[in-house]
């Protein structure tokens, strides 16, 4: 780079790299989100967890949270059911 | 067993069909028996890039459809041994391309190649999925430039959810980074994505960095794949990544800034 170049750049116009980057891990972040995120079969498999834990439990859809999680070569399937109290459960005994 | 590796980018213009050419011609030049396959179907390129234009006379299509045998297809390269190319049709659409046809013609290739190299068309569209489905292994083709990382970064997540190997469960498809048309002065100059940038962002093993080059666009005029002119940089770049594939470990070169002349030197005082 030449003594004239390095005398007219100014400091914002070589910055486009790092702005470039910034931009793309927003967009990359966002899109993998959306497209590993979330599989088709999540919400009919969190309907019918729900129903088999019904037969046991009085519980709300509100009260089950199913999660997928990705890291390295694993994939975690979290699944949270918030048991109601125990006054509130069916008396089988 | 052969390997099938299919060159994909997702964005056009990045230099799959270049790459494609040169991979195949080095691994053919190492010894291996190669054959690259044009899936551009409609737009063929390979051939001109290749400089086998005017022996084609059978396409994949003629084959998929049976109207041709692989044997006729297939153009044995005048210059390397080893090498065989087959050219995509240039009268059909992509339908043409079932999975059915493109594995029946993997399978008979699988047969006598140790290496076939599936050379995709730009988008993800259906002649681009023919192209990667059967793959097992990837050279995603990017350039340090905004649209051609975040199309790579989708053709990754095609890869790892819409091939064979990830619908049948197996081990996933391999995938080496291939970074073309890379200026070292102006990543140093803050005004390109440098190489570790497009790493960080995509986050897959690096397989090599080539340079930009006119020598590129000469030998494409020329016909003549560019790792052939192992004097230039973007030859030798290509020779160095098709040595990595192989399994060498060498450091990247042409990924630094040269060493100034002495002009240079003097007026930018270091």
């Amino acid at each position: 780079m030449g003594l004239f170049e390095s005398l007219f750049r100014t400091s914002s116009s070589n910055k486009s790299a790092a702005l470039a980057k910034e931009r793309l891990q927003i967009i990359v972040a966002h899109e993998r989100g959306s497209r590993r995120g979330s599989p088709d079969y999540l919400p009919a498999l969190k309907k019918e967890l729900l129903e088999v834990v019904r037969k046991y439990v009085p519980v709300d859809q509100s009260q089950i949270k199913v999660h997928l999680d990705r890291e390295g070569g694993y994939e975690i399937l979290e699944l949270n059911i918030t048991l109601p109290d125990e006054e509130q459960r069916y008396g089988r005994d | 067993m052969a390997t099938v590796i299919v060159v994909t980018s997702g964005k056009g213009g990045v230099g799959k069909t270049t790459t494609s050419a040169s991979f195949a011609t080095g691994l053919a030049q190492r010894g291996f028996r190669t054959a690259v396959i044009d899936f551009d179907v409609g737009l063929r390129n390979l051939d001109l890039i290749m400089g086998c234009e005017r022996r084609v006379v059978y396409d994949f299509v003629n084959v998929i459809n049976g109207e041709a045998n692989l044997n006729q297809a297939l153009i044995r390269d005048k210059r390397v041994e080893n090498l065989y190319i087959l050219p995509a049709s240039q009268t059909r659409d992509k339908e043409a391309l079932t999975k059915e046809g493109v594995e029946k013609v993997l399978n008979e290739l699988k047969q006598s190649f140790e290496y076939v190299v599936c050379d995709s068309p730009a988008g993800i569209e259906r002649g681009a999925l023919m192209a990667l489905y059967f793959a097992d292994e990837a050279l995603v083709v990017t350039n340090p430039e905004v649209s051609s990382v975040r199309d790579s970064d989708r053709i990754l997540g095609i890869l790892a959810s819409r091939s064979r190997r990830a619908e049948q469960g197996d081990p996933p498809v391999k995938e080496h980074l291939v970074l073309s048309r890379y200026a070292p002065e102006r990543a140093d100059r803050g005004d390109m994505l440098s190489v570790e940038d497009v790493l960080e962002i995509l986050g897959i093993p690096l397989l090599g960095v080539i340079p930009e080059s006119q020598t590129v666009l000469q030998s494409s005029n020329a016909g003549v794949p560019v790792i052939m002119e192992d004097g230039s940089e973007a030859g030798a770049a290509y020779g160095d990544l098709v040595d990595r594939f192989l399994g060498k470990t060498l450091p990247h070169r042409f990924i630094t800034t040269q060493k100034k002349g002495f002009l240079k030197r003097l007026f930018s005082g270091s």
